[in-house]
């Protein structure tokens, strides 16, 4: 044991590799796992959705991987694309900070919505960017999932959202914070029409995410290890004053209790998704 | 012995100047009538001065003042046959939130309240405000009853947050919050909410989805405590004022932006100076609220509610 280590606490959890790291490797050729450390071609990596088949850690997809994972090719509609925030509250390098994640992502902000077809099964789909701010909800991302669940209700669609989120957008201040009411009343609209919300948590699902729409589904899947919580696990522990568990807040953890009905592997999600897609279809039901 | 916050010295020092001047008078027979009138004046000029002025760390220092007034005490004023109902029926009662039923103005209510202690021993059993997952679901419990019987529900706010805790956790915080949230926006009865002192986040959300929501002059209602979003902005919570500013909490900014509904105006230097007509002063607002929201057909009020809500949040498309 080293004498540094009496400073810095070694990280009991998995993390997301930073861009120094990223930088070591030559872009476009191999990719390198950030929990185990081994080296993959770009190609294999992608085939994997980004899973390392040596360690199984679930490295995190943009919101169109993502979305090109799972959706039929050319079914995809965009809704809302261009929706982008107006700083309502003049704060402080906001702007500077949505400028950086616009050029790196592409996005207007951290979500896109949408509709297309699973394996044929028509669907409206929700996937929050984590490659965005965290994927922290601010007035767009509240406005476009509400306006997706909108939509979905009266074109009677199911509902699927890939959920991860750093929490609320301390940026947009309480106007963030009610977006947790306005998505949570869409979602209360869409399910008093009989609409079916297959909610999936993606690493990390936390804050104001976790404490509204997210945690409404009438399915909730999680992918492997997944963080989902409500407060952060530092704030818990100096709150608490003592250690948690490595497993706290994992999606396994809250597989245990009860806030989650399957954790479901990457490259098993298309084909579950498929089955709860077509045990939900009307025409089943008729001829029942 | 009143605590006294640092704006409010020079008030205090010349009140008690003009105590001095008054008992010497008195004592030694003199008339000092003229000088006291000055003094007066001058005490008047300054309260206004440095109370019309008030900085939003001097706002949040008032809104968190150990003092100032809780739910029970607007509670125990501002309604008759209070019956206070515990427990969420599923784990356990959370001293946090208080739940009853009552009359407001001879009208049978629901009441939902974030409840602070007065001193450590109290908050140790109210947990300073901060609810569990089950204090969320008592409310709901009792807001769901509320809807039953038909009666209005009226929540009185003052958390600085859902309690971020391991129990918490493990019993679902974001999913009873979350729960909150959809079951409150398809009550038929009308909800008002008053945000008393400090407004934390989801946790104060948690029971503030309402048709009507006002805030008192110097409360404070914020995403997320100023000291938290100093730290993590710029690794530094002492820059908290600094971010309290930035991130717009106080009443009158929240009303500018669309997110509260009434400011409710403050007896000078806050609630806790003269209760009793502040009380007079928040029973104002919630009477005409309430006068209003009871004339609204009921099966309308979601409606009603989900066009608030959905007009919240700047965009450009």
């Amino acid at each position: 044991m080293q004498f540094k280590s009496i400073f810095y606490k070694k990280k009991k959890y998995a993390s997301i590799p930073t861009e120094k790291a990223k930088q070591e490797i030559p872009e476009g050729l191999v990719e390198k796992c950030g929990s185990c450390g081994k080296i993959y071609y770009e190609k294999e990596w992608s085939q994997q959705l980004k899973v390392c088949p040596n360690c199984g850690t679930h490295h995190r997809l943009t919101a169109y991987e993502r979305i090109k994972a799972l959706i039929d090719e050319d079914s995809f509609t965009e809704w809302d694309p261009s929706m982008e925030t107006t700083d309502p509250l003049k704060f402080p390098e906001y702007q500077e900070k949505l400028k950086k994640d616009q050029a790196k992502t592409g996005l207007k902000d951290a979500v896109v919505t949408g509709k297309g077809t699973i394996n044929g099964y028509e669907t409206a789909i929700v996937v929050m960017d984590p490659f965005f701010r965290m994927a922290s909800m601010g007035a767009v991302v509240g406005e476009k999932i509400a306006r997706a669940l909108e939509n979905a209700r009266v074109e009677q669609l199911p509902m699927i959202i890939f959920t991860a989120s750093g929490g609320a957008r301390m940026q947009e201040g309480m106007i963030s914070l009610m977006q947790m009411a306005k998505t949570s009343i869409a979602v209360d609209r869409f399910n008093r029409s009989g609409g079916c919300l297959i909610n999936v948590f993606t690493h990390p699902t936390t804050g104001g995410v976790t404490a509204s729409f997210a945690s409404i589904g009438d399915y909730h899947f999680a992918e492997p290890k997944a963080l989902i919580g409500f407060a952060g696990r530092r704030i818990i522990e100096q709150t608490i004053r003592e250690k948690l568990p490595d497993d706290f807040q994992t999606a396994e953890f809250q597989l245990k209790h009860g806030q989650v009905d399957k954790v479901v592997h990457r490259h098993e999600l298309k084909a579950l998704l498929t089955t709860v897609l077509d045990l939900h279809q009307p025409k089943g039901r008729d001829e029942l | 012995m009143k605590q006294v916050l640092s704006f409010e010295k020079p008030i205090i020092e010349l009140k008690e100047k003009i105590h001095e001047l008054k008992n010497m008078a008195e004592e030694n027979n003199l008339t000092l009538d003229d000088e006291i009138n000055t003094m007066e004046q001058r005490l008047k000029r300054l309260e206004q001065e440095i109370y019309d002025h008030l900085s939003i760390w001097d706002r949040i220092q008032v809104a968190r003042h150990p003092e100032r007034p809780t739910s029970l005490d607007y509670i125990e004023k501002l309604f008759t046959n209070f019956i206070e109902l515990h427990g969420d029926r599923l784990y356990r009662d959370d001293p946090a939130i208080i739940t009853g039923i009552a009359k407001y103005k001879e009208v049978p209510v629901t009441v939902v309240a974030q409840q602070r202690g007065k001193n450590t021993k109290e908050n140790l059993h109210r947990n300073f405000a901060s609810p569990h997952p089950e204090g969320y679901r008592k409310a709901i419990r009792q807001m769901k009853l509320a809807e039953k019987f038909n009666r209005p529900i009226i929540c009185f706010i003052d958390t600085k947050g859902a309690h971020p805790g391991k129990g918490a956790e493990e019993r679902g915080q974001g999913e009873a919050i979350a729960r909150n949230l959809m079951e409150m926006a398809h009550l038929t009865v009308p909800i008002i909410a008053v945000v008393i002192g400090e407004g934390g986040s989801g946790g104060a959300l948690g029971i503030g989805l309402a048709d009507h929501v006002h805030m008192l002059e110097n409360a404070m209602y914020s995403v997320i405590s100023p000291e938290g979003a100093a730290s993590i902005l710029w690794k530094d919570a002492t820059k908290a004022e600094e971010a309290a500013k930035s991130l717009k909490i106080t009443a009158k900014d929240l009303k500018a932006l669309g997110i509260i509904d009434e400011i409710i105006p403050e007896v000078k230097g806050g609630a806790h100076r003269d209760f009793d007509m502040q009380v007079a002063y928040v029973d104002t607002y919630i009477e005409k609220s309430f006068n209003y929201l009871t004339t609204i057909d009921r099966q309308s009020l979601p409606n009603i509610r989900w066009e608030k809500y959905k007009k919240i949040g700047e965009i450009t498309e």
